[in-house]
């Protein structure tokens, strides 16, 4: 099971001093905060990819391997990479030199972005979004695997005798998940590669969320890739720790009260009691943790969003600290839970040796039909 | 035979309102038109208009918001009732429709229906809360009710002109409804098209 955050990448005003941090300070608290995750041994940290204010993340690849050379152990992904409004060549390369610079400690999700005028921007239409996901990924998934690719869509210009350079670090390309909070289609995608397919189900209540990846897991199925149960689904989380639950409630709630995306609207109360959000003790975030599970079966990947809606660097710092040690616990139980049978999160390692136990037993048949023939 | 359904929404603010007095007896009315045990579900948009508010915000409803659009949307037949503010609908009723699946009601069979301080303002139900049905591809029958302050001085004697036409767009909602197979909600599962098939149709 890995455990890790995922950060939007927001410029937010701190609503109780009124203060928002520059760009440039944001970004190096990104980093900062990334780096924090490594020490206090989480296994991910993922970067939004956005190309409006008040968001700074524009180029993640750049940020991701910066990050790379400072951290040892972290797997660098995104929350998510834009598969319509971005090149699928582009990201092929980009990744995949991420990829080698890392040591194949980088993975990525993959996302529509619901920001309507990014598509014209980058000479698109939204109108065409689900098409242009599963075109441009069609394509990324064809350069990453076959050495020289000719090509020919509807959105993108032909490609003769392409070669993407450079080539996955071992000839595997990066795990991806396909992030969705309420396409049936995506989960339909995500399934039909055995791809991994995550659920951000931190804004909106669960029940919706479970039908959702009930749906990829049936399709992962369908499509040969193992059991319904061996299908690799993450989720999203947002927590808000203090040793004692009414300090969290007390220091959260003016943040909570003016967040993007849902400040002034439900109060505290109501959204803790509806979706994944835990403002409270470590004790009240494993409990919450734990529900995910039976929600949603045995899942490899759970991300935190920690630090947005104006969270000042030493807030984060310390809630982080605080993770560090809630995660050893979800850790311990969700794995011993975890039957067998059912894969553990996805990493460059296990997809490597999977490729040479592939490849040992294709030689094995070869050389049977070979001897037999 | 199945029993049907009639969702039953009024987007009337005070209380008691006529608004919600209007969409009781077109419901009572449509009832009349359907076997016995039809089944009548009230919506009063006034005790959900803080979780509309934050559906608007946070993009999800709350528990109670969904089981009112889940009623709505499983009804065989919709009753839309709302006062009319500033030549239209409440902001209540738009922001209630708002926050539906842009096609949760295509092929709806809907009675709507307005209430408002004089007759002049009438036309509203044709010029500003037919096309929105129209838009969400509901299909409106062709009597649209409007109650003025007036109309209730004689609301309940036979043969005055509201109830007169509270019946008949009743009947004609009932017949709509009766012709129809009852009502499945919408399963976007059900439709999600294989990958396979996408692909080979770029």
């Amino acid at each position: 099971m890995q455990f890790g955050i995922f950060t939007v990448g927001d410029v937010t005003p701190d609503p109780t001093t009124g203060q928002a941090p520059t760009e440039h300070e944001r970004i190096k608290a990104m980093v900062a905060i990334a780096r924090k995750a490594e020490e206090v041994g989480l296994d991910v940290f993922a970067s939004g990819e956005h190309h409006n204010p008040p968001f700074v993340p524009s180029s993640p690849t750049t940020m991701l391997g910066y990050i790379a050379a400072q951290t040892e152990k972290l797997i660098l992904s995104t929350s998510t990479t834009l598969i319509t409004t971005n090149d699928p060549v582009k990201i092929a390369e980009d990744y995949a030199m991420l990829q080698h610079l890392a040591g194949g400690r980088v993975d990525l999700m993959l996302g529509r972005g619901n920001m309507g005028p990014v598509y014209p921007w980058f000479g698109q239409d939204i109108a065409t979004g689900i098409e242009l996901a599963i075109e441009n990924y069609h394509l990324l998934h064809r350069l990453w695997r076959e050495d020289v690719v000719d090509w020919e869509g509807k959105f993108r210009t032909p490609l003769q005798g392409f070669t993407s350079t450079p080539r996955p670090l071992d000839g595997v390309p990066p795990f991806v998940w396909h992030g969705s909070i309420r396409s049936p289609q995506i989960a339909e995608q995500a399934a039909y590669y055995g791809d991994g397919f995550f659920a951000n189900h931190i804004f909106w209540p669960t029940e919706h969320f479970v039908r959702l990846v009930g749906y990829y897991r049936q399709r992962f199925a369908h499509y040969g890739h193992g059991a319904p149960e061996q299908a690799i689904v993450g989720l999203g989380g947002q927590v808000f720790m203090r040793r004692n639950s009414q300090d969290a409630v007390r220091e959260f709630r003016p943040f909570f009260d003016n967040a993007p995306v849902y400040g002034h609207g439900p109060s505290l109360e109501e959204f803790t009691s509806q979706t994944p959000l835990t403002v409270g003790s470590p004790q009240q975030v494993i409990d919450k943790t734990l529900t995910f599970r039976e929600h949603f079966g045995d899942y490899q990947r759970q991300l935190f969003l920690m630090d947005h809606a104006g969270l000042p660097l030493k807030t984060v710092l310390e809630q982080l600290d605080l993770l560090g040690e809630v995660v050893p616990v979800l850790r311990r139980e969700l794995d011993a839970l975890r039957p067998a049978t059912v894969p553990d999160g996805p990493t460059h390692e296990a997809l490597v040796a999977a490729s040479l136990a592939g490849a040992g037993t294709q030689r094995e048949t070869d050389e049977l039909e070979t001897s037999t023939s | 035979m199945t029993l049907r359904t009639i969702a039953v929404v009024s987007a009337g603010l005070s209380q008691p309102s006529s608004t919600r007095l209007l969409a009781d007896q077109l419901a009572a009315a449509t009832a009349r038109g359907l076997p016995a045990g039809t089944r009548i579900e009230a919506i009063e948009l006034r005790e959900l208009a803080h979780d509309i508010v934050n559906n608007l915000l946070t993009g999800f409803p709350s528990p109670a918001l969904r089981r009112a659009i889940e009623q709505v949307t499983s009804a065989d037949g919709l009753i839309a009732v709302t006062p009319l503010y500033s030549g239209s609908y409440n902001g209540l009723f738009k922001s209630f429709f708002d926050v539906l699946d842009p096609d949760a009601l295509a092929g709806k069979p809907a009675l709507i229906a307005a209430t408002g301080g004089t007759a002049r303002h009438s036309l509203a139900l044709e010029h500003a809360i037919r096309p929105l049905f129209s838009y969400l591809h509901a299909v409106p029958v062709p009597t649209a009710v409007f109650a003025a302050t007036q109309d209730w001085g004689s609301a309940g004697s036979s043969g005055s002109a509201l109830t007169a036409r509270i019946e008949r767009a009743g009947a004609e909602l009932a017949a709509v409804i009766e012709q129809r197979q009852p009502a499945a909600g919408a399963d976007p599962y059900a439709s999600a098209i294989p990958l396979g098939q996408l692909l080979r149709d770029r």
